[in-house]
């Protein structure tokens, strides 16, 4: 299960509205181990494409560089669907290379950048196999939570 | 000479786990042959048709050696390497 608190959880689908028709991504880091979302960090997709998305290669060093420090790594990475169901895509497949992420996949297709629902679905991808699991959204993280 | 390279999670099943490991090599090509010698199959990993994967990013003292000559790209003794899988998808 994924747990997110509100404010993450609200940064995330401002995000994908923001950017819509073009696929916003980012991730939400926490401390190694924890599976805590605590840090969110919008990214810009370097692809700028309603169809495509990929972290710019220099902001992903820093971002990595950052984590290191931190002692942190990415508990969740998202992006959006412009124009499709909030499922993962045979390339999201192909390219998930976090076995430890929550993969959260947005999709904006019925509101676009309007107010309205979203669909807003998390999944585990490993080896190629994905695995819906139920999201939570929580006021606020708590320590033992 | 050694230079240090980083591996991402993705690929410590390679290294036993470490995050870290110790390579040599005068170019960015000899540094993964000898990555692959001593941490088999890391090599195929990283390179598709004797290039890097489209989808595999190498930074060398952090910068991407796509723009630093590629595989040709020369090392140093105490140069950083960082090998990151790309954050991307459909």
């Amino acid at each position: 299960m994924l747990r997110l608190d509100q404010a993450t959880y609200d940064a995330i689908v401002a995000h994908a509205k923001r950017d819509h028709p073009d696929e916003a991504c980012g991730i939400v880091a926490g401390p190694e181990g924890s599976d805590a979302a605590t840090r969110h960090v919008p990214m810009i997709n370097a692809a700028g494409s309603p169809t495509f998305y990929e972290f710019d290669s220099s902001e992903l060093l820093a971002l990595y560089k950052e984590m290191w420090a931190k002692d942190e790594e990415p508990v969740v990475i998202y992006h959006s669907h412009t124009a499709t169901e909030a499922y993962p895509s045979r390339t999201d497949i192909g390219l998930a290379n976090e076995p430890g992420a929550h993969y959260v996949l947005v999709s904006t297709r019925e509101h676009g950048n309007s107010d309205g629902p979203v669909e807003f679905r998390s999944y585990r991808i490993i080896d190629g196999d994905v695995t819906e699991e139920p999201v939570e959204v929580v006021e606020q993280l708590t320590e033992s939570a | 000479m050694a230079i240090e390279v980083r591996i991402p999670t993705i690929l410590r099943t390679y290294t036993n786990g470490e995050k870290a490991v110790d390579a040599d090599g005068a170019t960015l090509a000899d540094l993964i042959a000898n990555l692959d010698g001593s941490h088999p199959g890391l090599g195929d990993r990283l390179l598709e048709n004797g290039e890097l994967r489209r989808f595999i990013n190498v930074y060398v003292n952090d910068e991407d050696v796509r723009f630093e000559g590629g595989l040709a790209k020369e090392l140093a003794d105490g140069d950083v390497v960082v090998i990151l899988p790309a954050v991307a998808g459909g």
